[in-house]
């Protein structure tokens, strides 16, 4: 039997003063659907979130979160649970509607950058102007040398979706930010 | 750092997030075997390389992941601007309207 090695679980990097709180998300059920125009209402009802048409968009619904990619590509969050639903509703859907559905919730973690020096932490590394990115925006950026989807679920709270092999690449440059802030240089 | 616009993010993002990829409006000969191998070594390695203005793809890799065209300057590097694969490439006039 496989076993997930996960060394990250549980990390936390905290600065006094709570001006920056960084840890891992929980773990969640992640898939890449691609799409094409028509297919995108009835793959939503399938979801059960109406899936945003703009690029960089955010919809979500309870506790499931669809993101728009791309032109043709959403990546959706919900529970570990709901995986197996998720994916059976997929497929009785394919018959109608062609589509691409890939389960990537192993390839991903998910960082929390929280706090007022969340933006600074993550501009140590990310070229993206966060001042232009409203809150409930998603994109796929670069963070160093790492892919990331970044998420802004808040005006100090940020979501890193990073791939496994990259997570400790990155967690290593937001404990160094983390650090300067703290010292405050 | 130099801003690129994304004709389908709609948005000016880093440079970082994309990649060069050649010259535009290279179509593939139609029927390759019938080609002289002059004619087959023009279409895969003679390009313009003109100094000045330059139509050539881009791909928005660590972004929407699609491929596009731009207008670039070779001389100042300045981008005019940006458009989606597939379009014609953009006239003198509408060049011009855009760097203005
Ligand atoms: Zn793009």
């Amino acid at each position: 039997m496989l076993q997930q090695y996960r060394p990250l679980d549980g990390s936390r990097i905290a600065v006094p003063d709570s001006v920056l709180g960084i840890e891992m998300a929980d773990d969640c059920t992640r898939f890449n659907l691609r799409i094409a125009g028509t297919g995108i209402a009835p793959a939503g009802k399938v979801f059960g979130v109406t899936l945003p048409k703009v690029i960089g968009q955010t919809a979500a619904s309870g506790d499931k979160l669809a993101l728009c990619l791309g032109p043709d590509e959403w990546q959706l969050m919900a529970p570990l649970d709901e995986r197996d639903r998720i994916e059976a509703a997929f497929a009785a859907l394919y018959a109608k509607v062609p589509h691409s559905l890939v389960d990537i919730s192993h390839r991903e973690v998910g960082i929390v950058v929280e706090g007022s020096a969340a933006a600074v932490a993550l501009c140590s590394a990310c070229p993206l102007d966060l001042d232009e990115m409203p809150v409930g925006a998603a994109t796929r950026t670069i963070f160093d040398k790492a892919q990331i989807v970044l998420i802004r679920q808040g005006r100090d709270s940020f979501r890193i979706e990073v791939w496994q092999s990259f997570a400790d690449h990155v967690w290593g440059i937001l404990q160094a930010a983390g650090r300067e802030i703290t010292l405050e240089i | 750092m130099l801003l690129i616009r994304c004709p389908h993010c709609a948005a000016e993002r880093p440079e970082v997030e994309f990649v060069y990829a050649g010259e535009a409006h290279i179509s593939r000969p139609r029927d390759p075997a019938v080609l002289t191998d002059e004619q087959w070594k023009n279409h895969l390695f003679i390009r313009s390389n003109p100094r000045g203005t330059h139509f050539e793809r881009w791909r928005h890799i660590h972004g929407c992941g699609r491929f596009f065209n731009a207008v670039r300057d070779t001389v100042t590097d300045k981008f005019a601007m940006t458009y989606k694969a597939g379009l014609p490439r953009p006239s003198e006039a509408e060049i011009r309207e855009a760097r203005s």
